[in-house]
């Protein structure tokens, strides 16, 4: 059974984890660095190449991923909830599909960096909002009427992709792939999506108990005095903003929305803490941030100098974690 | 003091152009256990998620220990609500892994503060509910690894740690067996000797009249029934509530209905 000062140890621990994978993708890279030259860089001491090259290029490339890993798999975890299903993902809901639409739609008019993220931002919400409309028409809440709206936006969106993308110019057609892939190198800046990261973290806490009573069911959840209609507004609108933020600042990135509260989940379970969301989301942000930290350093290097979209490699390494997992949950009931 | 737990007064309440029952008059005070028979699809559910407040009457006043419902607003304490009335619902979920001892644990939200965990005491109280439900041994267990008997008496147990003052039980008795129907329905007659008052959706009119002092009958048509088991569960009332004919026979002291 988890308790806080257990919940707290184990966050501890995942705080620990991501410090290192940070440390890890610092020195990482075409310039290696010593791990104590890393420290003295950040400080702003040693050598001046180092410097620029960890405090300018590796730092807010590494914090963007650690945000929108943390953002994936925080947005994930809540989507799971809100819709009862463990296979549910960020991008179910047709976020990204409408993320998608802007950023490619600024991308065809060569518009600049930072107005491409604007209208994916712009975008991502146009899209939470179709679907929510359009789900809560007749104010209820039912979970095929969302599921099935957000799919059907979502393969809207996807065709509205396959024509920008069959009527853009040649050369544009690499920025826009990439985008769509999900790739860390387009990034402006990591503080927004850290803040709304640690915000969207400290929003959720008071409400892990509902959470839980919600995954149970809602009449549950009413009978035990939850206020069901708001909070889950509220978990659908927190997870989408999480969503939204993380696909403006790294294109839509797969699998780590996914795979990361599933595999927290699961771990929880195996070490007979149980499926306790006040430990879950936490644990999930870190580990799923910690994670997209890792897979990014490998997309820059693994192939240096050329880079791989990051979204390639989550995906790569998430197919058979999750075909894994998806393969051995039956032969736990036995 | 002579609060009701519950009271109904001119009570309408309809679902899908069925209506439910029509000018129910009814108090449940505490120490009561009260039956809710009727056919299928006669709306004794419906009634019931009215009475805990989730859905809204049609007309006619509602009242759970003096607090009218629906019980919505801004100023509404849904919790404060929850310490005084618990439901069985006839359904469990368990999309997620989940141990036996944390879902039973579930049931203490109402008695916990926003930034509180679980303590001892709420574990003590979530064991002895285990115990009470025989199932000891059992708090470890992965809830989606228990058979359809078990669940059904961990959601009981589960509401026994809510520790409600009003029990609203929707098929208290689905999926156990005999010795485990007979066991909890005597916890709950229990329950109610301690003071609590219990309503419960049954199906059985034999149980009804051996663990329930009062009865309510629904007939469908808006009609109801309602007053002491003695009284009002008879083989007359029964043929005309299920449209089969029953007989009644004697057993031990107790009366119990079959079909002819």
């Amino acid at each position: 059974m988890p308790n806080r000062r257990r919940a707290l140890l184990v966050l501890a621990a995942l705080v620990g984890v991501a410090l290192l994978s940070l440390f890890v993708a610092l020195a990482a890279g075409s310039m290696t660095v010593a791990f104590a030259d890393v420290l003295r860089a950040i400080g702003g001491y040693g050598d001046g190449l180092a410097i620029e090259v960890i405090r300018g290029l590796r730092l807010p490339r590494a914090l963007a991923a650690f945000a929108c890993g943390g953002l994936l798999a925080l947005a994930g975890a809540l989507m799971q909830v809100l819709l009862r299903n463990p296979l549910a993902d960020p991008y179910v809901l047709g976020i990204s599909g409408g993320a998608a639409v802007g950023a490619l739609t600024a991308m065809l008019a060569g518009l600049t960096l930072a107005i491409i993220n604007l209208f994916a931002f712009a975008g991502a919400l146009v899209a939470m909002l179709v679907v929510f409309g359009l789900a809560h028409g007749d104010s209820s809440w039912t979970r095929s009427r969302l599921l099935l709206t957000g799919i059907i936006v979502a393969s809207g969106c996807g065709a509205v992709v396959a024509l920008i993308m069959s009527i853009a110019p040649e050369e544009g057609l690499r920025g826009m792939l990439f985008w769509l892939m999900g790739d860390l190198g387009h990034s402006v800046s990591p503080w927004p999506a850290l803040a709304i990261l640690a915000l969207g973290l400290l929003a959720m806490q008071p409400f892990g108990r509902e959470l839980n009573l919600l995954s149970r069911g809602d009449t549950l959840a009413l009978a035990l005095g939850v206020s069901v209609t708001r909070v889950k507004f509220g978990i659908y609108a927190l997870a989408s903003l999480l969503t939204a933020v993380a696909v403006t600042t790294a294109g839509s990135i797969g699998f780590i929305g996914l795979v990361v509260p599933h595999l927290v989940r699961l771990t929880m379970i195996r070490l007979g803490w149980g499926n306790d969301q006040r430990l879950l989301l936490p644990a999930s942000a870190l580990f799923g941030g910690s994670l997209l930290v890792l897979a990014d350093t490998l997309a820059r290097t693994v192939i240096a100098p050329q880079q791989l979209p990051v979204g390639v490699l989550t995906a790569l390494l998430g197919v058979p974690v999750f075909l894994f997992l998806l393969g051995r949950q039956p032969n736990e009931r036995k | 003091m002579n609060t009701p737990v519950l009271e109904a007064r001119q009570l309408a309440v309809g679902i899908g152009g069925h209506q439910v029952c029509r000018a129910l008059d009814w108090r449940v005070s505490a120490g009561e256990s009260w039956a809710i028979l009727g056919r299928n699809g006669v709306g004794k559910s419906t009634l019931l998620a009215t009475l805990a407040g989730f859905r809204a009457q049609q007309r006619g006043f509602l009242a759970i220990a003096g607090l009218p419902l629906p019980h919505t607003g801004p100023g509404a304490d849904l919790r404060a609500m929850a310490r005084i009335r618990g439901f069985l619902s006839q359904h469990q979920f368990d999309p997620f892994a989940s141990t036996v001892l944390e879902t039973v644990l579930v049931g203490r939200h109402p008695h916990l503060g926003r930034w509180d965990w679980e303590s001892d005491a709420d574990r003590r109280i979530a064991e002895a509910a285990l115990h009470e439900l025989d199932m000891d041994g059992f708090a470890e267990r992965d809830v989606q690894t228990l058979s359809g008997g078990e669940r059904q008496r961990l959601a009981v147990a589960q509401l026994l740690t809510q520790e409600p003052q009003l029990f609203l039980l929707d098929e208290p008795l689905t999926h156990l067996d005999l010795s485990h129907q007979v066991a909890v329905m005597e916890m709950f007659a229990r329950r109610a000797s301690q003071g609590a008052a219990t309503v419960a959706v049954l199906h059985d009119p034999g149980f009804a009249a051996r663990y329930c002092g009062r009865a309510l009958l629904l007939f469908g048509d808006g009609e109801w029934l309602a007053g002491p088991a003695a009284e009002v569960i008879n083989a007359a009332n029964l043929t005309r509530l299920y449209g089969h004919p029953l007989r009644e026979l004697c057993a031990d002291g107790h009366r119990w209905f079959v079909p002819r």
